[in-house]
């Protein structure tokens, strides 16, 4: 449809899309509606974009641009493939969704400085497609910086003692793992081999041969932890504590953006950097799997203990998201695209689960599980969209998570590990435990005590509830048509 | 006159200085802008100059006098020096803009004299880069040092007495370089150091005490005039008591181009084999280096006071640049030179914002940053920038310096420099963040009472906006800026200055 030049610039027009409305933003703060509806045109633009190149590197193309030139060995430089185009169709599009109950959300709360946030909006999500985009590690580490920073207003939006603490813990964490690791191991790999551009395929990786077998061990894990957006133990404390904010914010943030990230740069490394071959050679991947496989249940158990909506759905992501990583460790064919394939499938599915905890805060003030009972009656769609998202989240078919579950089994099968086998088993028992009791009470519980029946409560503003809606019947989409994304993940792995 | 740029660059603001003193009947305003302007015509010729050196790709020779080396004094002007004259120049010229309110604030009575005592600063600094003469770098490191006696003693409260326990020990520094030249010049005859280099090289000569001790007394007064650690005792107390303008320009440019000097004597004097196989230090400057690095950020985590907290950074990036240099690789290397210009414009860019937070507030502790992002934003983004470039976030110009150093000391096998680097990094971190987070939050809502009263959070608070004048936002921005550009443009410097100035032999 286009010409190939055209495609050279898109990934480009798809950044300079959220950094060219910041200016727009900040411009046209007095007038609200004018400064959204940059939001709005942002993130219509952006996801063009990002639909067309994927119809281009379906097509079998890759494209390679070369920003800036900032080092006579290095350049700042974008690289979309197929893996890459899988998370920046998923964080493009869902701003568009998130966008618009962020309006509803902050209208309905009258926050203050809304013109901040949306500006620190824009900045997050080009930052996100710069990561997805990537061409080498110095520009995925840049992009990462980018987003550690531009969220931190968004955390500490509050301004308050609970958001102090919470912004806190958030850019310790995640600065100490980036600058403290990350930017060492980087450093000691270019010294190794001089290049940093992720390898073409999945299995050679970019580590020299000849590398000593401790070193390259160490890197390994070096990058692991240091990607602390990944929340795999012990580097997640940051994201229980970062739910201090705006409920858009977890939700696009952190169950979107800002964790899809950590999840995506650490798979990128593992697969593009390290590659199958030196991961198997070197037992890496079943490391790592165990690690994660730790993670994922001692999050699920701690989620159980949670009494607040959002603590328990961000232990819920830190267990989700190492499901994601451990489909890749397991690196049989089945058990990558199943971990792939998560990130499409936890996104819609959390931001879903996440958009109902600030529908009911907004309608209600609730934020505690135990004060819920009997809610769904009087918001049923809400809770509809929740029990919808809660399946995707245990993996019970039709949605989305299902379809994980699936191929990870079978790449757990595949690999011969029976005890990661277990560990899927038990998580999903564990998500049961830990989601059916909301809705079941939601629907069918006792209104706590003191309360009248009817309270006057109901449902959040349209424009809030028809994000919901949305984000929860693609999760089902998701569930009932895979192919649309799976034939990318395909791309990457066949 | 293209020709004569080399002399014009050092003769302009020495002559201004000299009017300077004159013309003091014609007011504040006459004494401004005939600082501006020769320190302009300072920067074009060094300009100039930059540009024939990138253009040619050789060294630019001038004679002074047409007296021929080794017997006169001759100004070199090769790629490492074209980059720190056009650095002493433009932070310079950016520093005198930004005086109009500060400087006037400081001295409202002799503008003039304190002026004078400004371009002969810089008049010293330029020489002391540009000659090709050990003896001549002598006399035109006292100029600079004396001017900045006068300029930091202006200062308040104790700048006296810090000044001048600064005065002796930059007076001892001062004497061993002379002492240590001494000696050079007795066992070589020679004070030129293209000639030095070549009579250095004698096997003789290599082996000989006299020279090895000439060498140490050099580097050692090199050291106390860069403050490095442990010697650094004199900087924080003398820098953070004078007065802003005086701050902006003494903090970023002193210790750089005593860095330089140190370059100079290191790689162009004597040689990279005298260096790394005679001398055979290395091990332990890259220990004291690493110290400095570490315990300088620590110490200025633990300051209360703003300009004091940005004086120790300047002692830990000294360590930066030291290690860099005594790491015998290219990375290493590149990473120290290119330093010098990332943490001059740093160093510039965080004592102007300071500046202009102690102009609006009158106070210079913590405290004055509370709320800083809404009373003064512009300010306040620029500090955001220069705290990222401290720390190493890309693109920012810190973050390039960092990624050669480290590149180095992994490279030469020096993980001690190398953890230094990233512990110091990260303790930078700490420190910005905890001034930034005060001037992001402001006055602490209160969660509880909020909590009862149910009203949305933070209602406004109408703060009022209250910037500096613009001529020090206008500097303070662009400098924000060029911490940016530089950033971008790392490839351009590396590959039209710095490797060309890669000593032979790393």
């Amino acid at each position: 449809m286009f010409s190939a030049a055209f495609y050279q610039t898109a990934p480009v027009m798809a950044l300079c899309a959220s950094l060219g409305a910041v200016p727009l933003i900040a411009l046209s703060r007095r007038h609200p509606n004018l400064r959204e509806f940059w939001t709005f045109a942002a993130a219509g633009l952006k996801f063009s974009m990002v639909l067309l190149l994927a119809g281009w590197v379906l097509a079998g193309n890759v494209v390679e641009v070369t920003l800036i030139q900032v080092l006579p060995e290095l350049a700042i430089r974008f690289k979309v493939d197929a893996f890459g185009i899988v998370f920046a169709l998923v964080s493009s599009f869902l701003w568009i969704v998130a966008a618009a109950y962020t309006i509803g959300y902050m209208r309905g709360l009258s926050e203050h400085a809304q013109t901040r946030f949306f500006i620190c909006f824009a900045l997050a999500l080009c930052a996100a497609i710069g990561v997805a985009f990537s061409g080498n590690l110095l520009t995925l580490y840049l992009f990462y910086e980018m987003l550690s920073l531009s969220t931190y207003p968004l955390v500490a939006h509050h301004q308050d003692k609970e958001g102090r603490g919470g912004a806190r813990k958030y850019l310790t964490f995640l600065l100490g793992g980036s600058v403290g690791l990350v930017l060492p191991a980087m450093i000691i790999l270019f010294t190794l081999g001089g290049n940093l551009a992720f390898a073409d395929n999945i299995h050679t990786g970019i580590i020299p041969a000849g590398t000593g077998d401790t070193l390259v061990t160490c890197l390994f894990f070096a990058f692991l932890f240091g990607f602390a957006k990944n929340g795999v133990m012990p580097m997640h404390a940051w994201l229980p504590g970062a739910m201090v904010a705006p409920t858009p914010v977890s939700a696009l943030l952190h169950a979107v953006a800002v964790v899809k990230v950590g999840v995506f740069c650490t798979t990128r490394v593992m697969l593009y950097v390290f590659g199958i071959n030196v991961m198997e050679a070197l037992n890496l991947g079943i490391m790592a799997a165990y690690i994660v496989s730790f993670t994922i249940v001692t999050a699920s158990i701690i989620a159980m203990t949670r009494d607040n909506l959002k603590s328990r759905l961000a232990y819920s992501t830190i267990s989700q998201l190492s499901y994601i990583i451990l489909g890749v460790a397991l690196l049989t064919p089945a058990a990558v695209q199943g971990g792939i394939i998560h990130i499409v499938n936890h996104a819609f599915a959390k931001i879903t689960l996440f958009f109902c905890a600030g529908a009911i805060y907004v309608a209600t003030r609730r934020k505690k599980i135990s004060e819920m009972g009997g809610l769904g009656r009087v918001m049923p769609f809400t809770f509809g969209a929740f029990a919808l998202a809660s399946l995707s989240m245990i993996g019970a078919p039709p949605v989305g998570g299902f379809i994980t579950k699936w191929y990870l089994l079978k790449g757990a099968l595949d690999a011969g590990q029976a005890a990661i086998i277990l560990v899927l088993v038990a998580s999903t028992m564990l998500n049961i435990v830990y989601f059916a009791p909301v809705t079941f009470q939601a629907f069918f519980g006792r209104v706590p005590d003191g309360e009248t029946r009817d309270t006057g409560i109901r449902e959040a503003p349209l424009i809030m509830v028809v994000p919901i809606m949305a984000a929860a019947v693609l999760s089902l989409l998701t569930g009932i048509f895979p192919g649309v994304m799976m034939q990318f993940v395909r791309m990457v792995i066949p | 006159m293209m020709d004569h740029a080399p002399a014009l660059m050092i003769v302009v603001p020495v002559f201004a200085s000299l009017v300077l003193t004159l013309i003091g009947p014609l007011g504040q305003r006459a004494a401004y802008g005939l600082l501006i302007l020769s320190i302009a015509g300072s920067l074009a010729a060094a300009l100039v100059t930059l540009v024939q050196v990138v253009q040619t790709g050789q060294a630019v020779y001038y004679r002074m006098g047409d007296w021929m080396p080794p017997m006169g004094i001759e100004l070199v002007i090769d790629h490492l020096s074209a980059g720190v004259l056009v650095l002493i120049c433009a932070c310079a010229l950016l520093t005198a803009i930004y005086s109009m309110h500060t400087a006037r604030q400081d001295n409202p009575d002799r503008l003039n004299h304190y002026y004078a005592l400004f371009a002969l600063l810089v008049a010293g600094l330029l020489g002391m880069t540009a000659t090709g003469d050990v003896f001549n770098l002598y006399v035109l490191l006292e100029i600079s040092a004396l001017s900045s006696y006068g300029l930091l003693a202006r200062g308040k409260g104790k700048a006296y007495y810090a000044t001048f326990r600064y005065l002796i020990m930059g007076t001892i520094g001062a004497s061993f370089y002379l002492l240590g030249v001494g000696y050079i010049y007795i066992m070589t005859g020679s004070l030129n150091m293209a000639d030095l280099s070549e009579i250095l090289r004698r096997p003789e000569l290599e082996e000989s005490v006299s020279v090895r001790i000439g060498f140490t007394l050099i580097i050692l007064g090199v050291w106390i005039k860069m403050a490095l650690f442990p010697l650094h005792a004199w900087l924080p107390n003398a820098y953070s008591r004078a007065g802003t303008t005086t701050a902006c320009l003494i903090a970023p440019l002193m210790t750089k181009v005593s860095v330089y000097v140190m370059l100079r004597i290191m790689f162009t004097v004597f040689c990279v084999d005298y260096i790394f196989q005679q001398i055979a230090w290395s091990r332990l400057v890259i220990y004291l280096a690493s110290a400095a690095a570490v315990l300088g950020m620590i110490t200025a985590l633990s300051q209360r006071d703003l300009r004091k907290m940005l004086t120790y950074i300047i002692v830990a990036e000294i360590g930066y640049l030291t290690g860099g240099a005594w790491l015998a690789n290219t990375a290493g290397y590149t990473g120290a030179v290119y330093h010098i210009l990332a943490d001059g414009l740093m160093t510039l860019c965080l004592f102007m914002a300071v500046g202009a937070v102690i102009y609006r507030t009158g106070q210079s502790t913590a405290a004055a940053m509370q709320g800083l992002f809404q009373r003064m934003p512009v300010t306040a983004g620029v500090l955001l920038v220069a705290a990222a470039s401290v720390v190493g976030v890309p693109p920012t110009c810190g973050f390039f310096s960092k990624w050669y150093l480290l590149q180095g000391a992994v490279k030469a096998g020096e993980w001690v420099f190398a953890a230094a680097l990233i512990i110091a990094g990260l303790v930078a971190a700490i420190l910005f963040f905890r001034l930034l987070e005060r001037a992001f939050f402001g006055r602490l809502a209160d969660a509880v009472t909020e909590k009862k009263s149910k009203k949305p959070h933070g209602t406004a608070r109408k703060i009022r906006i209250q910037e500096a004048p613009l001529t020090m936002l206008l500097p303070l921005v662009f400098t924000g800026a060029a911490l940016f550009g530089l950033g971008i443009y790392t490839n351009e410097v590396v590959q039209y200055l710095i490797r060309w100035s890669v000593p032979a032999g790393i």
